[in-house]
């Protein structure tokens, strides 16, 4: 247990190392989602966007829970990159090579992803507040978010890894993940309530796991804990079903990668 | 004389996807030498490597490293071998030093024992001065270095090299091979594979030579070269049309072994050399055979190449040095 923390802390170690030796990398990644989505597009659509159907005393308090859901989606699906990248240029094949138990590659990245990914819903809770949002459900409604946004982004992490051991080249990789991202945004109840969808598009935005979230997210800013409550126990059921699935199909996909 | 086996190689056979890449190997590497397996890319050398560093599961036979299965006490392997992967694995954000301690971790080395024996490595290979510059600002000469400071941290009791060699410089290339020397000196074991005919010839204690995933030949280079028997004459005729019949003639001179046709001219094996040359030449003329270019040299490991698979190992080249 002793050598298996030893190997887990080393792991997770490098991540930081290398986070920290790409300082305008980790700016850049940490501001795009605040700058774009929070700060341009809730204000861009603040007098556009019909407080009837957002049901918010602003659209930025409505776009935060969106925001928060979907930096947690945007890290998780590229959380399986570095281990792309370590497996294209033999840098796995060295880890595996060493007597580690298997499991703390992975393990190691999912301790990094997700604390990055909360530090930043952290941060954007924080601009959020400096627009006036502030989380009716306090600090233990800000806790609650962050756990929802860890079990989302266990089950994304997951599928990225999964993703990264399976995927020829890199460039399948981004093509994938290009082209899961935006609609997975479109697609949900980040940008737009259900009820305010065209049929079609809310029809398919019910079963995405994005939208679970986003609805237990939301009321935790804007309406309480009466209201919040029922969705946070269902997301929890949801994100485990979810997390389960991903987290089968990842080791699947690391089996047949490292043997 | 019977000599320390440290690894045992036993009918061993890797099929992906219906594709053959190694097929029925058996051999036996001795503790304490240097032992390499050469063939051109696609061989099935690189597969062989990974499944005795237990990175790949057999789908027949057994490989056992100082008498562990490769699969079954994959875990007691991986404590015992040290691995240098062909260049570039290697994080570009970490110094050298950080290499070394993230695999001290992964070997479990104490932080005293770290602490000791990372020093000690950066002064084997020269890295000292550039230990604590990120990996990116090293030169490829320096990268392997590393690699191989990497492979050595575990004090494992064998290495094994991918391709030590690859894209290097003349320069780098021979003290990678003083590096290799050195290992054995200590002790170690050391198992590698290339595509390189001189590095196995001047390195390599014994090599095998594996083409379409089967060995072709087995033993010392010189073994295998004086093998072959004989002295090499080759001939370069300018009338294509005459190669046969100066065939014909000089099959039946004296001091000639054997005699093969090649797209420009002759191959000729001679067992004395004064004796035959003379003849040849005294026979080139009474056929008014023109020729254009003579060749004379003692077998070299490319001509045990041939002789084996059929075909030269350089046909290769262009494809193994693409990035």
């Amino acid at each position: 247990m002793k050598e298996y923390w030893q190997e887990i802390r080393a792991l997770t170690m490098r991540w930081v190392r290398r986070l920290s030796r790409e300082k305008f990398s980790m700016l850049f990644t940490l501001v795009q989602p605040m700058l774009f989505w929070l700060i341009f597009f809730g204000n861009l659509f603040q007098r556009a966007a019909d407080m009837q159907v957002t049901q918010a005393s602003s659209y930025i308090s409505f776009l935060t829970a969106g925001v928060v859901v979907m930096t947690v989606l945007n890290n998780g699906l590229a959380g399986g990159v570095d281990l792309l990248f370590d497996k294209e240029n033999g840098f796995l094949e060295r880890l595996m090579s060493t007597p580690i138990h298997r499991t703390s590659v992975i393990l190691s990245r999912f301790i990094f992803v997700t604390t990055i990914t909360s530090l930043q819903v952290l941060v954007i809770l924080g601009v959020a507040w400096l627009f006036g949002v502030q989380p009716v459900t306090g600090l233990l409604g800000v806790a609650t978010i962050l756990f929802i946004g860890m079990m989302f982004g266990v089950g994304l992490t997951a599928i990225s890894m999964a993703m990264a051991f399976s995927v020829k080249s890199h460039g399948d990789f981004f093509s994938v993940l290009g082209f899961l991202s935006l609609p997975m945004i479109f697609l949900s109840s980040a940008l737009v309530p259900l009820a305010a969808m065209p049929g079609w598009m809310g029809f398919l935005a019910q079963f995405n796991p994005m939208t679970w979230a986003i609805d237990a997210v939301r009321p935790l800013i804007l309406h309480g804990w009466a209201e919040a409550l029922p969705h946070v126990f269902m997301v929890i059921g949801v994100m485990v079903l979810f997390d389960a699935l991903c987290l089968y199909g990842g080791a699947r996909a690391f089996r047949r990668a490292i043997g | 004389m019977s000599r320390a086996v440290a690894i045992e190689v036993s009918h061993l056979g890797k099929t992906y996807e219906k594709v053959r890449a190694v097929d029925d190997l058996s051999f036996q590497v001795y503790a304490g030498e240097i032992f390499g397996l050469l063939g051109p890319n696609g061989a099935g050398k690189s597969t062989t490597l990974r499944i005795l560093i237990t990175l790949l599961h057999p789908t027949s036979g057994s490989a056992t490293i100082l008498g562990m299965n490769s699969v079954k006490d994959a875990d007691r392997v991986r404590k015992t071998i040290g691995y240098v992967p062909q260049e570039r694995a290697i994080d570009r954000f970490l110094t050298g030093r950080e290499h070394l301690e993230l695999l001290a971790d992964l070997y479990h080395l104490s932080p005293e024992d770290a602490s000791t024996r990372i020093p000690q490595l950066l002064k084997l290979v020269e890295l000292e001065q550039q230990a604590d510059r990120p990996a990116k600002t090293y030169s490829g000469g320096m990268k392997r270095k590393l690699d191989i400071a990497c492979g050595l941290l575990p004090d494992p009791k064998i290495l094994f090299l991918d391709e030590p060699t690859l894209g290097l410089d003349v320069q780098s290339r021979l003290r990678i091979w003083d590096h290799v020397r050195a290992m054995r000196e200590r002790g170690i074991t050391v198992v590698m594979t290339t595509n390189y005919l001189d590095e196995a010839d001047q390195l390599c204690d014994r090599i095998a030579i594996i083409d379409g995933g089967r060995i072709k030949a087995l033993g010392a280079p010189n073994e295998l070269k004086v093998g072959l028997g004989g002295d090499l004459v080759s001939l370069t005729v300018r009338e294509h049309d005459r190669v046969e019949l100066l065939a014909a003639a000089v099959k039946n001179l004296p001091a000639i072994r054997a005699v093969t046709t090649t797209p420009t001219g002759l191959d000729i094996r001679v067992d004395s050399p004064e004796k035959a040359l003379p003849a040849i030449l005294d026979a080139a003329n009474r056929l008014t055979c023109q020729l254009e270019f003579i060749d004379y040299h003692r077998p070299r490991l490319d001509d045990v190449f041939i002789a084996h698979t059929g075909r030269s190992i350089k046909d290769d080249q262009p494809k193994a040095e693409a990035p």
